[in-house]
């Protein structure tokens, strides 16, 4: 079923939490407060929102470096987010994991991933044992186009197939891996021809347009926990930001990012909603529910404990 | 003597060999227009163009198994990769094939192949962003392993890297690549295999290498304003060892600390205290100690990360509790 209005809703103020967490992420690194990189994934909240909001609380997902959008969809708290963002104790992984790493089993998400393709397999497996269990759980894997070269992947694209996974597999195609735009460094780059090719059910759509992400997961995970697994969705989306902070973003005009501005999906669902019957102050409504959301995190993190050193030592086996 | 930084050396070890010998060529993820994630390849692709400085996709295993292709047949590439963690991508390429190629081939192929990456942590990258993989390539029979921690010899090891005709590990740390330096002129090249004495000192000698070389010698000098003179050795090629050059020194002191940023377990610190009792059991007055990552994967919070890698303070204790 489409998302009602209402539900439309919901999906603006989810995206636009994502949207300010990242934003007070940046804040925070600019401030020196945050250690390591961070990828911000600013202009692709839909395939986040679309694609989580389809999927039950017991599916699994598995994500990238930059996943914070999919995870936070999928029901990470953003409190044990941001926490963790910070490193803190109160991180959704103790302060262990950061940036690149959330993870929370109790909402599906068995885990972001700082290895390029490293979490595709994961997601597999997850929906191997879901067959295995009998049960009718789904896995979603989100990676960039950038993976679609990575031996694993391609290996796991074939298993997927001949074993007829529950997997969905989102590509978020931004056009670029790190500063290389990826025409350059991928031989058929529209990525759903190669998930074709091993057999896959496969299609490209629109990444930006939050209910059209919805519809396609919504409809392939249906198929996927009757048996017709797996399929493919290629999302074709943009990334606002660099790739991290500090990319110096020689690799592209900002003719072409300010022409992106215009098709960025928290704009596109906010002309939606007005045409759907919001008013401005409906929307302005929604951005300070995501407003206060965010500040209640950021308080909740900034005064929360650093771990203490000898929490080093655990939680490397039971 | 010029004074520039890690990156600026490493740059100019690959500039000027790739000027002299037309077999070098360059692949690795970003390293063109952009120039590296990390700048040690910057500008090179306007000198040298898109043959010789190739920008490869997310593919560790293929650019490096390629890398050895091309080696096998007169060509001497040097292959970057972004995280030495990603190493293990094409794990089955490094040592499976490179290392062991020439040998299985009874010497009539070779692979002049450097494939450099950064490694390490302190900066809360993560655990998949921040290990020291030198023991586990220094283990394969088939590799050599160098890991300079000074501009100067960032240079002049890159160099003897590029000709030594054999697969190298070369490996830099993302902390080191700001530090500087003073750098001869002109050519020059640091001989694989030989270690330096970059400070004397007559009562414990403390092996390092790469970034806690430079933790070492700030120790040293903390220890030197209590009455304790360290003589800090410099590895700088972690295979092969440089044996000689440590027994000389414990003859001397009768003391030995061995220091690490990888873990202690089955680390190199193992390894040279087994040499140490094997090749010279009578030169210590007491048992040597070692220093290494505690046994976890490298955590995020800096909390955490500071406890478990080796700090200067560490070796400061740890040299103390040995008088
Ligand atoms: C095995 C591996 N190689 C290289 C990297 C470094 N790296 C991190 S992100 C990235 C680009 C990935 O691009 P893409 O898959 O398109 O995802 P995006 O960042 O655009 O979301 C690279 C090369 C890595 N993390 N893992
Ligand atoms: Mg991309």
């Amino acid at each position: 079923m489409p998302l009602t209005p209402e539900r439309l809703q919901d999906a603006y103020r989810q995206m636009l939490v994502i949207r300010k967490f990242e934003e007070a992420i940046r804040s925070l690194y600019q401030q020196g407060k945050i250690r390591g990189s961070f990828h911000p994934c600013v202009g692709q909240e839909a395939t986040a929102v679309g694609g989580c909001w389809a999927l039950r609380q017991d599916d699994y997902l598995t994500c990238t470096y930059r996943g914070h959008g999919q995870a936070i969809a999928k029901g990470l708290s953003v409190r044990a987010a941001m926490a963790e963002m910070l490193g803190k104790a109160a991180g959704c992984s103790k302060g262990k994991g950061g940036s690149m790493h959330f993870t929370d089993p109790s909402v599906g998400l068995l885990g972001a991933n700082a290895i390029v393709a490293g979490g595709v397999p994961h997601a597999a497996g997850a929906a191997l044992a879901s067959r295995l269990q009998k049960k009718d759980n789904v896995a979603i894997a989100y990676f960039g186009e950038g993976a679609v070269n990575q031996g694993v992947f391609l290996e796991s694209l074939n298993l997927a197939v001949i074993w007829k996974l529950p997997l969905i597999l989102v590509c978020e195609n931004n056009l670029y891996s790190e500063m290389s735009p990826s025409h350059e460094t991928t031989s058929v780059v529209e990525t759903y021809k190669r998930a074709e090719g091993f057999g896959f059910k496969a299609v490209q759509i629109d990444g930006n347009d939050v209910e059209a992400v919805y519809n396609t997961v919504e409809t392939v995970a249906a198929k996927a926990r009757a048996g017709g697994g797996p399929f493919y969705i290629e999302a074709m989306t943009y990334r606002l930001w660099g790739h991290m902070m500090g990319d110096p973003e020689i690799y592209r005009t900002k003719e072409e990012v300010a022409k992106a501005k215009e098709n960025e999906p928290i704009v596109r669902c906010g002309k939606r909603l007005l045409e759907l019957g919001c008013s401005d102050a409906d929307l302005t409504r929604l951005d300070a529910e995501a407003e206060a959301v965010i500040a209640d995190a950021l308080e909740f993190a900034e005064t929360s404990p650093a771990p203490p050193p000898a929490d080093a030592l655990t939680d490397v086996f039971i | 003597m010029p004074n520039i930084t890690y990156v600026q050396a490493l740059n100019e070890a690959l500039r000027e060999e790739m000027k002299v010998d037309p077999r070098i060529f360059l692949m690795g993820e970003d390293i063109g227009h952009h120039g590296g994630i990390f700048r040690v390849t910057k500008d090179l692709i306007d000198e040298f163009g898109v043959d010789r400085v190739r920008d490869t996709p997310i593919s560790e295993s293929s650019f490096v198994g390629l890398g050895i292709g091309a080696a096998m047949v007169g060509m001497r590439p040097v292959v970057e990769l972004l995280f030495m963690d990603f190493a293990l991508v094409a794990a089955d390429q490094i040592v499976n094939q490179a290392a062991k190629l020439r040998y299985m081939s009874g010497g009539t192929v070779s692979i002049p192949m450097v494939v450099r990456a950064q490694q390490g942590g302190g900066r809360g990258n993560g655990a998949q962003h921040s290990q020291s993989f030198e023991t586990w390539f220094a283990q394969v029979p088939g590799l050599i392993v160098v890991a300079p921690s000074t501009p100067a010899d960032a240079k002049g090891l890159l160099k003897s890297s590029m000709r030594t005709g054999n697969p190298v590990i070369f490996i830099e740390h993302k902390l080191l690549y700001n530090t500087k330096g003073d750098v001869p002129e002109g050519d020059y090249s640091i001989p694989i295999g030989k270690a330096e004495i970059k400070r004397d000192g007559r009562d414990i000698t403390i092996v390092s290498y790469s970034r806690t070389l430079l933790f070492a010698l700030e120790a040293a000098e903390t220890l030197a304003q209590k009455g304790i003179e360290a003589e800090v050795i410099d590895l700088r090629t972690i295979e092969p060892l440089d044996m000689p050059t440590i027994l000389e020194s414990i003859k001397g002191t009768g003391r030995l600390l061995v220091v690490h940023e990888a873990h202690n377990n089955c680390g190199l610190g193992a390894e040279i205290i087994a040499r140490v009792y094997e090749q010279a059991p009578d030169s210590l007055i007491m048992p040597p100690r070692r220093l290494g990552a505690k046994h976890v994967p490298i955590p995020m919070a800096e909390s955490l990360e500071d406890s478990v890698l080796p700090q200067t303070a560490d070796i400061v204790n740890a040299v103390e509790a040995m008088f």
